[in-house]
């Protein structure tokens, strides 16, 4: 078996990220634009190519998905431990080739449209294949390191696509924000690889994952303060992977993540990116749940919760209709998350990791779409605003449509496809513990509230006059809304089970009836309530804000988390911290430095006179030296 | 090898004539009478070249060979000096030691 060309489906994006990036002036932008989109087909044909292979070519040998791929050796630290370079095709990572092409593909359209007339053309497409390729290279990795490699980069061209509008003082701040606090969270990331691999010797994810290898069974050979060292580690990945997946508490630079523009919120900050945190739990997912008994997995799970509840709570109150697509992805991604943490291992039990995994794909498409609506939405409006928006359905029919399907998928109303995924959550959840399941209940009643009030607000709400009347997206942006919509309505008949299970072998998936029609329930229950509020022009929505008063206000403001964050840096880290570390380098170090310096200046001024410039002095003092050595080497140092 | 005059006593003359040489090369005013005392000190070493050669090693003619050399080299190193020295007679009209001091420090 060959893989030389799952090897280009990372290396065509970036040919042709230092193709733009290296000639951005001189490429007109239609050809730019035009060269990205064709390079990113050229890599889903071959994503899907691969995965067709993979799954119904390849697929099971000795009845369970195998692990495929090559590596080379890239850096050697000891005998055992070292770094290779390479692809590794499993299930999980071949699902994730094509969540990455299909969506990638998708935003290279619409950018084509959304983009256009904008200055930095060209270059922004440099940097949607420099994402491409860095998540590409992130999903294939084979080992930690590698993985981590890419996870840096993937940080990066999130960090070069949210300052993208660099002329913006927020969309810096954003910026910097966005990158700081995943760079913080990596630091534990990198720690818990830098434990593992001292302590078990290997950063393969073939060998780390083995149920019967030497890493899991030997999890409890070392320990420390009461844990594992191992479960120590892998909490520290988890901290690596919650910083990226904007869990709670480091979800704080997700909302201001949206100052990028909107394909690359709906590409990096929703569909792709984002899920990363959730595909680095999956991946390690044997060692997490054998090592300790699941222990890591437990704080996973209550994480997870914890998030999506936090920000379904949050994404009701604002009134940025991105900032509620941003809270609904965090709250989504805590979803996933929970699932995974309540998954067991071998057949039927690992329904929870198939359905995080179920639920990560059906998720990128439809939350894809729906920030490709608002970027329609926006672009035709000019604002991001609620209070700017109403009645829009008559202007854009085709956002309306493909927003409306996109919405019911996330409220999980059967047949599209949240309700699948989310059901299999739900049902995996239930299973395992009640009270993870009233919030995963709760959290599904607020995903459909919060998502139709913003539907209703744009595209029905009052019917408003505009100065400019808003008209439909050019062809290149409602293509993609179309793709996407029909994804949205049919992934969910995929019978993921089959082909993603945590010991590869799949299982029958079955809806569970009462608990999907609680879901279902829920949902219509939300969407009501939506309906009540905001789909006529009326007052209930300030007089419910007014009721609740003050928590209002606390929840508008985000639970004043940003503040805290702000709190601590500024007086305890910069204050504290910081500004005594400033005062020992600028007195104590620089200062012994300068000290030295100056006493050499000082004692060559005084000692200068000595030279006359007189070459005979010189002269003279060379003779008397070699005279007086002759002396001394001659008669006085004869034993 | 001459008859009749030993070692020692061309030892004795070179050395006279290199302490000569480091005398006047620190005691002399004028850059040229420097110059000679240079060339004197050359003289000397040129002269032990040969002796020793001839008196020790007489099979052999290394000591003789490198003596051309060292006379051909302060050739050159004598009329480098001697360009030296007429180009700072042209900018201060001098050519007396105490008058070329201020490039020190």
């Amino acid at each position: 078996m060959n893989y030389t060309y799952v090897l280009l489906i990372p290396l065509i994006p970036l040919a042709v990220f230092l193709l733009l990036g290296l000639f951005n002036q001189k490429i007109k932008p239609a050809l730019s634009g035009l060269i990205g989109v064709l390079g990113l087909t050229l890599s889903t044909l071959f994503s899907f190519y691969t995965a067709f292979q993979y799954f119904f070519v390849i697929g099971k040998v000795n009845g369970a998905f195998p692990s495929l791929g090559q590596k080379t050796v890239w850096m050697n630290f000891t005998d055992t431990l070292r770094i290779d370079m390479g692809i590794l095709l499993d299930p999980i990572s071949v699902m994730m080739l094509i969540v990455v092409s299909t969506i990638s593909l998708m935003v290279h359209i619409y950018s084509r449209g959304y983009m256009k007339g904008d200055e930095g053309y060209t270059k922004f497409f440099a940097f949607l294949s420099l994402f491409t390729f860095s998540m590409y290279g992130l999903v294939l990795a084979t080992n930690l390191f590698q993985i981590y490699i890419f996870w840096e980069l993937v940080g990066v061209s999130s960090y070069l696509l949210i300052g993208y509008y660099y002329t913006k003082d927020t969309a810096v701040a954003a910026a910097k924000k966005a990158f700081i606090v995943t760079r913080f969270a990596d630091l534990g990331f990198l720690i818990g690889i830098l434990i593992i691999g001292y302590y078990t010797g290997t950063y393969d994810f073939e060998t780390l994952n083995n149920p019967e290898g030497s890493a899991i069974l030997n999890w409890a050979s070392t320990s420390f303060m009461g844990l594992s060292v191992l479960t120590w580690a892998l909490i520290l990945v988890f901290i690596g992977g919650a910083g990226k997946s904007a869990m709670f508490p480091l979800h704080i630079w997700l909302p201001d993540a949206m100052e990028g523009p909107t394909p690359v919120s709906a590409l990096i900050h929703a569909a792709t990116m984002v899920v990363a945190g959730v595909f680095l739990v999956a991946r390690l997912f044997p060692m997490y749940y054998f090592v300790e008994e699941g222990f890591a997995l437990q704080i996973v799970a209550f994480v997870g919760a914890f998030s999506s509840l936090f920000a379904a709570v949050i994404a009701i109150t604002q009134t940025d209709i991105k900032r509620v697509l941003a809270f609904s992805t965090m709250s989504q991604l805590g979803y996933m998350m929970l699932a995974l943490g309540v998954s067991g291992y071998e057949g039927h039990e690992g329904l929870g990791y198939m359905s995080s995994m179920f639920h990560l794909f059906t998720h990128a498409m439809f939350k894809a779409l729906l920030f490709l609506c608002a970027g329609s939405v926006i672009h035709a409006v000019h604002s991001n605003f609620l209070k700017d928006m109403g009645g829009l359905r008559k202007y854009m029919p085709i956002t309306n449509i493909t927003f409306l399907i996109a919405a019911l998928a996330i409220a999980g109303i059967p047949p599209f496809a949240g309700f699948w995924s989310k059901d299999e959550i739900l049902v995996a959840v239930y299973e395992h513990n009640k009270l993870l399941y009233a919030v995963g209940i709760i959290v599904a009643g607020l995903t459909a509230v919060y998502i139709f009030r913003i539907y209703f607000g744009i595209f029905w709400g009052k019917d408003r006059v505009y100065d400019h009347a808003p008209k439909e997206s050019p062809f290149s942006m409602t293509f993609p809304l179309i793709v996407l919509a029909i994804l949205s309505a049919t992934v969910g008949f995929i019978p993921f089970s089959e082909f993603i299970s945590p010991d590869r072998i799949g299982f029958e998936g079955h809806i569970n009836i009462p608990l999907a029609l609680v879901a279902v329930l829920v949902g219509i229950i939300g969407i009501s309530i939506a309906w009540v509020f905001y789909k006529k022009e009326n007052d209930l929505a300030s007089k419910a804000a007014d009721r609740f008063g003050i928590f209002y206000t606390w929840v508008y403001d985000k639970f004043y988390f940003d503040e805290l964050y702000l709190y601590i840096t500024k007086n305890i880290l910069f204050k504290g911290i910081a500004a005594s570390a400033a005062w020992f380098d600028r007195n104590i170090v620089d200062g012994t430095m300068n000290a030295i310096g100056n006493s050499t200046v000082g004692v060559s001024k005084k000692i200068k006179g000595m030279q006359s410039g007189r070459v005979q002095d010189y002269a003279l003092a060379f003779v008397t030296g070699a005279v007086l050595l002759a002396i001394v080497f001659i008669y006085l140092w004869t034993i | 090898m001459i008859a009749g005059i030993t070692i020692y006593e061309l030892f004795t003359v070179t050395s006279i004539l290199f302490f000569i040489g480091v005398y006047g090369f620190i005691t002399r005013k004028n850059l040229i009478s420097v110059l000679i005392s240079v060339e004197l000190i050359l003289n000397a070493s040129v002269i032990n070249f040969v002796v020793i050669n001839k008196y020790l090693y007489p099979d052999i003619l290394q000591g003789v060979l490198f003596s051309i050399f060292i006379i051909a080299v302060a050739a050159a190193e004598t009329a480098l000096a001697v360009s030296i020295i007429i180009n700072l007679y042209r900018q201060i009209n001098s050519v007396e030691v105490k008058d070329i001091e201020t490039m020190k420090y």
